[in-house]
């Protein structure tokens, strides 16, 4: 697929306190950013599962981030720091699978921070369009089984 | 409790290497308190894997499950329904949990996908270290509830040696000197007279050396 026309899925998982109303704002701005983006409104960064983000790029995203309150401002205190170790972590097992470490980011921003929003969107799908879809997009898109529990429960 | 920590990915993908279809099977106990080998780290792990696998062509099948305890007869026998068209079990239990899965499922491959560490205690979020290193003949009466055999680096039963330095141990600036804690303890236990008291050489035939240990217990077993 040509750079140009490469449109990525892109997953930004955003708290509810800030990134989430920062949106918001820069939709009420009249601000534009890419449509790539799709937002999934958590109640703090803190809550963020590694999980999700593991199944974001299984379910084949080109890309996800994730958007915080600014470091010393979060709503429960350290929900973005804690989100913040979790996304390096998890950068290093993306890199180890294959997929690239540097289609996951952590973002810093606060309810006022509209403008700040689009750019981040701008910046971060210039960032996956020029990194080229997920080596798992061509096989992906595929079924997650929903196969967990326990087995002395069943 | 016992702490593990996961085996690097790519060391695990090797032994998968000819598996298509494997249960992913956690354990709800020891491992799951260590985030080492429960439910969240089933589910992590398993994810990595599949797409891993996926990348190379090569799709594997998981199947998660977490068992509340690998180490057990009874927790282990309900998988045994599960295990159509598995081709192994990748078990993030401790070493005894891999056994027992092994020893209560014949003909069924069980590979560890931890590192079995020690046994130990959480300090805090995120750090774990070793308390008790099992040597089957406890002496922590002598020495203030501080473990000789596992805090001292040279298991020493009299010590400090002379490589304890401003209560580190030569080894390691890193690494508190176990004979200090047990001093600093006895004396604010005042009993530092149990120091001057040589503690005589140990009998470690109740440990390792006297391969592999077991426990019969009479008044607890069942039937004739
Ligand atoms: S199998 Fe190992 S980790 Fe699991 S409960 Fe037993 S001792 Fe603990
Ligand atoms: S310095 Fe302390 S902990 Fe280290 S070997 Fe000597 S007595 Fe043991």
């Amino acid at each position: 697929m040509a750079a140009e026309t490469f449109e990525p899925e892109i997953v930004a998982f955003c708290c509810t306190y800030c990134a989430y109303a920062a949106a918001d704002l820069a939709g009420s701005m009249r601000l534009r950013y890419p449509t790539n983006v799709k937002i999934v409104k958590i109640p703090c960064t803190g809550k963020l599962d590694s999980l999700y983000i593991m199944r974001a790029f299984e379910k084949g995203a080109d890309g996800v981030y994730v958007a915080g309150c600014l470091e010393g401002q979060c709503h429960f205190l350290e929900g973005n720091i804690n989100a913040k170790r979790r996304v390096k972590y998890l950068k290093k097992v993306l890199e180890e699978i294959g997929i690239g470490g540097e289609r996951l980011e952590m973002y810093n921003m606060s309810a006022a921070m509209g403008p700040r929003f689009a750019e981040v969107a701008n910046e971060f799908t210039a960032r996956i369009r020029e990194l080229g879809p997920s080596p798992l997009s061509a096989t992906a898109k595929h079924k997650v089984p929903a196969s967990s529990g326990t087995a002395a429960e069943q | 409790m016992i702490i593990a920590e996961q085996k690097p990915l790519s060391e695990i993908e090797e032994m998968l290497a000819d598996c298509h279809k494997v249960m992913v099977a956690g354990c709800g106990t020891c491992v799951t308190v260590c985030f080492a080998g429960g439910e969240k780290e089933v589910g992590l792990l398993a994810s990595a894997l599949r797409m891993a696998r996926e990348l190379k062509g090569q799709p594997l099948e998981t199947l998660e499950r977490t068992l509340h305890r690998q180490c057990e007869w009874e927790f282990v026998d309900p998988v045994k329904a599960e295990l159509e068209g598995i081709d192994a079990i990748l078990s993030l239990g401790c070493g005894v949990g891999v056994q027992a899965l092994s020893e209560r499922l014949p003909g069924v491959r069980v590979l560890p996908a931890l590192n079995t560490k020690f046994m130990g205690l959480p300090l805090e979020q995120g750090v774990w270290s070793e308390r008790c290193a099992g040597c089957g003949d406890c002496v922590l009466d002598l020495t203030g509830g501080i473990c000789p055999i596992a805090r001292c680096s040279k298991s020493l039963l009299n010590g400090p040696c002379g490589g304890s330095a401003s209560g580190k141990c030569e080894i390691s600036p890193d690494v508190d000197c176990g004979w200090q804690l047990i001093y600093d303890r006895l004396e604010s236990l005042g009993r530092l007279d149990l120091m001057e008291e040589p503690i005589p050489p140990k009998d470690w035939s109740y440990a390792r050396d006297g391969g592999p240990r077991r426990i019969v217990r009479e008044d607890l077993r069942l039937g004739q």
